[in-house]
């Protein structure tokens, strides 16, 4: 990697981080206090913006999320190779299962289905990239890619018809 | 203060009428800036000179409140202050800042001086005019370069570099001002800076070793105690520094400064909206406090001040930025970014006046504010604008693109 990354202190505001790209370009990150981000692309001086897009919180959240999950991606276009229909979609955490109050890897969905559980939507906040430890509960909405019969699996599963991951 | 119970029903029906009046005229103002956008601080001043003393109405009941309301703007505005930069921020601007701070201080405090000692106004009225024109305003300025964009500029740090320093030695300031207004001899102002100088270095030092507790003794989960902790440590600070003679201001910067990470920002984010409230009092407070009448004999000096103190505060920035090494359109960005006077200048206009001092300051400050913003804000994109210039002219054939416009 060995990317040479320089920062700069903005008293009272925040940091900036700006890194050369591959082809000589340079971009900074403005981190502001707030939570709000500016992605800054550098003039031909260097010194001075360019363009300067900002983002909020929000925002800042969903392009890290973006930028920062290749491995998703990759899952993703696994299942894509696998098989011809990928498709996604909401299941229920069912107050009777017996996974509410259980961690996400103690469903073992992917090893048993090929399904990948992507992110879990809890009261209108979404926790992306749930990792295995990640503690589910009744009510919660599971996202889940995979194919028909995979997300039919993991439905059951979640309901509890499957018997529950037992290690 | 509030209608106390000797006072009848009708009073507090005045009080509340021309208060609500106030507050919702200020909220108007607001939108008036946003659709400008211009900070609305200039445009409270103006509000206030209109309805001032001889302005179109004289407010009877709410006055009293209003003083005192002013009086907190001043102590919120410091404290937000403080809050906003850390103890380590501070000293690293003081080691890497310096040399510029005293340029900063020589260049832009001098005419101001000299225009009131020209005028004949006595050194009382020079130490503050100088003050006035010395310091930029850092909230001006900030939000300035968020909404262009600059942010992640290479000048940046240095414009900021300036401020930082400004507003410390605002903390050594401040309390000489408030010495000399208070009309003592030498030994009270000697006694005065020297408490000043000696209570900032302790309160950097200790908020770097120490702020953990300082922290700790506000710090909490809970958002109402933390409001009313902060607020009340706030308060009492600042009330016995200006009981010491250091000035109230000080105090609450310093308790700013003390208070340090989460607690520092969950506390910002409290008292930002009590800040928006009282500044905007205090700032149509000292509108108020000079009828508009006033205005316009004082107008030719604002501008001259204007002129002038905008260009050595070019110069200031300018050097600044060469200083860390950015090229030449940089270095305009950051001359032009730095005219903005704006809250400091206000305070040790209104602690002067309050304090007797020659009364065209009140007026003369609230031109000159007002002039520096609005210069100021029509002249930032100029550098970026000829260097855009500059490369149409390089490439006639795609003559007029609206690509460079926003530049």
């Amino acid at each position: 990697m060995g990317m040479t990354i320089e920062s700069r202190v903005l008293p009272g505001i925040g940091v900036c981080q700006e890194l050369e790209l591959h082809d000589g370009r340079r971009i900074g990150i403005v981190t502001r206090r707030n939570g709000h981000r500016d992605i800054v692309i550098y003039d031909e001086d260097g010194d001075g913006a360019a363009e300067t897009i900002m983002l909020d919180e929000r925002e800042a959240d969903v392009i890290a999320e973006l930028l920062g999950a290749p491995h998703l991606v990759a899952r993703l276009a696994d299942l894509q190779r696998s098989a011809d229909e990928v498709i996604t979609e909401q299941l229920p955490i069912p107050a009777t299962s017996p996974h509410a109050g259980r961690p996400l890897g103690a469903t073992q969905a992917r090893t048993r289905t090929g399904a990948s559980i992507v992110a879990v939507l809890r009261n209108g906040a979404t926790h992306a990239s749930p990792g295995p430890d990640f503690r589910l509960e009744a009510g919660d909405l599971v996202v889940t890619v995979g194919t028909r019969a995979g997300l039919d699996q993991v439905a059951r599963i979640l309901e509890g018809a499957g018997p529950p991951g037992t290690g | 203060m509030l209608a106390s119970a000797d006072h009848g029903g009708s009073h507090i029906a005045t009080l509340l009428i021309e208060l609500g009046a106030i507050l919702f005229a200020l909220g108007i103002l607001g939108r008036v800036a946003r659709w400008l956008h211009i900070p609305v601080v200039p445009l409270y001043l103006v509000a206030g000179l209109c309805f001032g003393q001889g302005g179109l109405l004289s407010l009877s009941a709410s006055q009293d409140f209003l003083k005192v309301s002013a009086d907190i703007g001043v102590v919120l505005l410091l404290v937000m202050l403080g809050l906003e930069y850390s103890a380590d921020e501070l000293k690293q601007s003081l080691r890497t800042q310096a040399p510029i701070g005293l340029l900063d201080g020589l260049l832009n405090a001098v005419p101001g001086a000299a225009l009131a000692l020209i005028a004949g106004w006595g050194p009382l009225a020079a130490v503050t005019l100088g003050g006035v024109t010395w310091v930029s305003s850092s909230g001006v300025i900030a939000k300035m370069l968020g909404d262009l964009g600059r942010l992640g500029n290479r000048e940046t740090p240095a414009v900021l570099g300036v401020l930082v320093i400004e507003d410390l030695m605002m903390a050594l300031y401040l309390p000489l001002l408030t010495a000399l207004l208070a009309g003592g001899g030498a030994g009270s102002v000697l006694i005065a800076v020297s408490v000043g100088v000696v209570t900032v270095s302790a309160v950097i030092v200790l908020a770097t070793r120490f702020g953990v507790h300082v922290t700790r003794l506000v710090g909490t989960e809970d958002r109402e105690s933390l409001l009313l902790g902060v607020l009340g440590l706030t308060l009492l600070v600042a009330g016995i520094a200006d009981q010491l003679k250091v000035s109230a201001a000080v105090g609450a910067f310093l308790v700013g400064i003390a208070v340090s990470g989460t607690v520092a920002e969950n506390a910002a984010e409290l008292l930002a909206p009590l800040r928006d409230l009282f500044a905007a009092v205090f700032f149509v407070t000292f509108g108020l406090s000079t009828s508009a009448g006033t205005l316009l004999p004082v107008l030719p000096l604002a501008v001259g001040l204007t002129v002038v103190t905008a260009g050595t505060k070019f110069v200031t920035g300018y050097v600044a930025a060469r200083r860390s090494l950015v090229k030449r359109r940089g270095r305009w960005r950051a001359g032009l970014e730095l005219i903005p006077r704006g809250e400091f200048s206000v305070v040790i206009a209104a602690l002067a006046v309050g304090a007797g001092v020659d009364s065209r300051l009140g007026p003369l400050t609230a031109a000159y504010v007002l002039l520096t913003i609005v210069v100021a804000a029509a002249v930032q994109k100029l550098p970026n604008r000829l260097a855009s210039i500059k490369l149409r002219q390089r490439q006639r054939e795609r003559e007029r693109s609206p690509a460079f416009e926003s530049g």
